[in-house]
């Protein structure tokens, strides 16, 4: 894996970073058509049309916006369906949910359930809040200091923590 | 005084330069072969006639100007070129053909020798040196010396009993100085007087030839330098201190010509020749006062002495007409300059604008190629920053001896002036741009250069135009000082007034270049804000959403 060129690499994977990170002097269309025009596809306006419809947003309301006029939820959404665009096997959301109100949070966290469940697409989601991992995830990884302490399904974890930093954070967390 | 642009061979000339000037920066050939190019080729070409920045070298420039027109040989005026060194690098390297010169500015300041000789020996040995050195020619001598003068009020002069030279060195320490640039810097002026009398002022202050005699006169300053011939000396209660050990040497007037025309043109040198001797002290005191404190223009002047001395037929009459033009108000003066201000403004305009593109085209891809090396950006910028401390009118000197006079090197000096704020902008302005939306680029597979041409460029676009607005605006108030080496521009009336105390004349070019740069700065914030990317402005409408604004989000 360190062996690879990392573009080729980065462009085969979806990714949503923590504030969303659209960019600004661009309109949603040509945000979310940034992978597949990186990949040289040809319909690239085309898939980033239907990756908004995936996640919910109009692309005849949504497409010649800018970042700066959509709420944080709307921005959130954006994200991902950039991610999702050049239908990749895999994306990397980090911490996607950080910064939004709690109306928003709920919403985008349905559409995302909506979108991974759909499944064709495989999600690794890193998260400070437990909640929403269990009610994502069909695996948890814990990790303490870098290092995995327990990887499992989340009744595996509930059931049968590996350590009491497990138990305690299942607890902490409101999710045990 | 218009500075001789009325001159119909004059005005023609101009735009081929530009051009050359124009072609040569952006191709970026080499400019030396280009502009010599222009001065060569036989009798076809204009003879180029320059003077220093003081009344008498402006009214001699015009005499021999006027002389060669009288007798068909066409001129390039080029009026006020800076100082000595400015004004003989040209003739030496050919940018200017003749000017009016001083036999002991020629031994002393140009050659570096000491002045012990006698008049007729002076002249004979800077002929002989300058002949073989660069091929440059003194012509006979016009007829009068002016010497330097070194003045005081009277009344200074009484209470501490000052005549002499002598015994000025044992008040100097009591007394400030307002000595002209020149003088300051020259074998034959200050630093030869603390020499030779040991003379040490209190304080010494630069001052420009139009304002000592006021500062003087206003007590703003105790000495002052001068010129024998100055009219000024007779214009205020002032005392003129004996030379009691001999120390100026002779200054004879004359007429120096390059080697160029010294070699091709016997017509030019015969034309000049005719004035050799003619012109007597009490002659140049009386045509000094005459442009200096009666501010009758240097061509009506001209044309009156020639007319005198039977060189040009037909134009004493003019004479009756040399009333001063003062007594309208400034307003319908400006406006009665208004014809050859906007050709001014043109000029100006093209000075700042083709040294600004030229600065754009290398600083803005410069400041890109620096993204990303921290450490070579730092030493790259703080090595242009250097050239930023140069003061301008050295930079323009230094550029006379690799590019000669006129708009190649006042728009290259321009040019070195514009590439600080370009740069800068350009290099903070893209290493500083949105770096959630640079990761985001990146890790999204974007490559260095895509993230750098497509997100960092334009995210800094308005920094980068930041930039340039204040290089175009530092450069309109600049350019004003190219005026020194000929170029032209708004400086042109500056210079010109300055030389003849003339405050309207000075206010024609000013203000106009004030109003210029604010025009300029004007126009360019709209600029700076149509850069700006879109998504980065004002939203034009509210957000339809239902959502409640959130705080979070990508703040931009």
């Amino acid at each position: 894996m360190e062996d690879r060129d990392p573009v080729p690499l980065r462009r085969s994977l979806g990714y949503v970073p923590q504030e969303g990170g659209l960019l600004p002097h661009w309109t949603v269309i040509r945000n979310v058509s940034l992978v597949p025009r990186l990949l040289r596809l040809e319909d690239a306006n085309d898939l980033a049309r239907t990756a908004l419809s995936r996640v919910g947003l109009d692309p005849a309301t949504y497409a010649d916006r800018y970042p700066r006029t959509l709420s944080g939820g709307e921005r959130q959404r954006v994200a991902l369906a950039r991610a999702l665009a050049a239908e990749p096997g895999v994306i990397l959301l980090d911490e996607p949910f950080g910064a939004l109100d709690a109306l928003s949070r709920a919403e985008i966290l349905d559409t995302f359930q909506q979108v991974l469940r759909a499944g064709d697409v495989s999600a690794l989601l890193v998260t400070h809040d437990l909640r929403v991992a269990f009610r994502l995830a069909h695996r948890v990884a814990v990790l303490r200091r870098g290092r995995i302490v327990q990887c499992g399904t989340p009744s595996e974890l509930r059931s049968a923590p590996a350590d009491p930093y497990v138990t305690a954070l299942l607890e902490r967390g409101g999710v045990a | 005084m218009s500075g001789g642009r009325d001159s119909g061979s004059d005005t023609r000339a101009r735009p081929g330069n530009r051009t050359l000037a124009v072609l040569s920066l952006v191709a970026g050939l080499a400019m030396v072969p280009v502009l010599s190019a222009a001065s060569l080729g036989g009798g076809t070409e204009p003879v180029v006639v320059a003077s220093k920045t003081f009344a008498e070298s402006l009214l001699l420039g015009e005499v021999f100007s006027q002389l060669l027109e009288a007798r068909g040989i066409r001129v390039d005026r080029r009026p006020g070129l800076g100082s000595t060194e400015i004004i003989f690098q040209a003739l030496v390297n050919g940018g200017v053909d003749v000017y009016p010169e001083y036999t002991g500015t020629g031994l002393l300041v140009i050659l570096g020798e000491d002045a012990t000789a006698s008049q007729h020996e002076v002249y004979r040995r800077v002929s002989a040196a300058f002949r073989t050195r660069w091929g440059i020619r003194w012509l006979p001598p016009l007829g009068f010396q002016n010497t330097y003068a070194v003045a005081v009020r009277s009344a200074t002069a009484d209470s501490l009993g000052l005549e002499t030279l002598s015994g000025l060195a044992g008040r100097a320490p009591e007394l400030v100085a307002g000595l002209t640039p020149d003088f300051i810097g020259r074998n034959d002026g200050l630093p030869g007087l603390e020499r030779r009398y040991g003379i040490q002022f209190r304080e010494v202050r630069p001052l420009l030839q139009a304002v000592k005699y006021r500062a003087l006169a206003e007590g703003e300053v105790d000495v002052i330098d001068g010129y024998s011939t100055d009219g000024s000396l007779d214009r205020y209660p002032l005392s003129v201190l004996r030379d009691d050990r001999a120390f100026f040497p002779p200054y004879e007037a004359a007429a120096l010509v390059g080697r160029e025309v010294s070699e091709t043109r016997p017509e030019v040198l015969a034309a000049l020749g005719e004035l050799s001797g003619l012109l007597d002290e009490v002659t140049m005191r009386r045509v000094n006062r005459r442009v200096e404190t009666e501010a009758i223009p240097v061509e009506v002047v001209a044309r009156e002495l020639l007319g005198e001395l039977g060189l040009v037929a037909g134009a004493v009459a003019d004479s009756t007409e040399g009333t001063p033009p003062e007594r309208t108000g400034f307003f319908p003066y400006l406006w009665s300059r208004r014809g050859e201000t906007l050709a001014l403004t043109l000029e100006h305009l093209l000075l700042v604008g083709v040294s600004l593109l030229a600065a754009i085209a290398v600083a803005v891809p410069g400041g890109l190629a620096l993204a990303g090396h921290p450490s070579r950006a730092e030493s790259v910028i703080r090595g242009v920053g250097l050239l930023q401390t140069v003061p301008s009118i050295a930079l323009l000197a230094f550029m006379i001896p690799l590019l000669g006079i006129g708009a190649v090197p006042a728009a290259t000096a321009l040019f070195l002036y514009s590439l600080l704020p370009v740069i800068r902008n350009t290099y903070t302005g893209v290493e500083e741009a949105d770096p959630a939306a640079v990761r985001a680029g990146t890790a999204l597979g974007m490559t260095g250069g895509q993230v750098l041409l497509q997100v960092r460029l334009p995210l800094a676009a308005p920094v980068i135009m930041a930039g340039i607005r204040t290089a175009a605006v530092i450069n309109v108030g600049t350019a004003t000082l190219a005026a020194f080496i000929g170029a032209g521009g708004l400086g042109e009336p500056i210079v010109a007034g300055l030389s003849l105390s003339d405050t309207r004349l000075i206010l024609s070019g000013a203000l106009p270049a004030a109003v210029l740069a604010v025009v300029v700065d004007t126009l360019l914030a709209q600029v700076e804000r149509a850069v700006a990317p879109r998504g980065l402005r004002e939203p034009t409408s509210p957000p339809p959403s239902p959502a409640p604004p959130t705080t979070g989000g990508t703040s931009v």
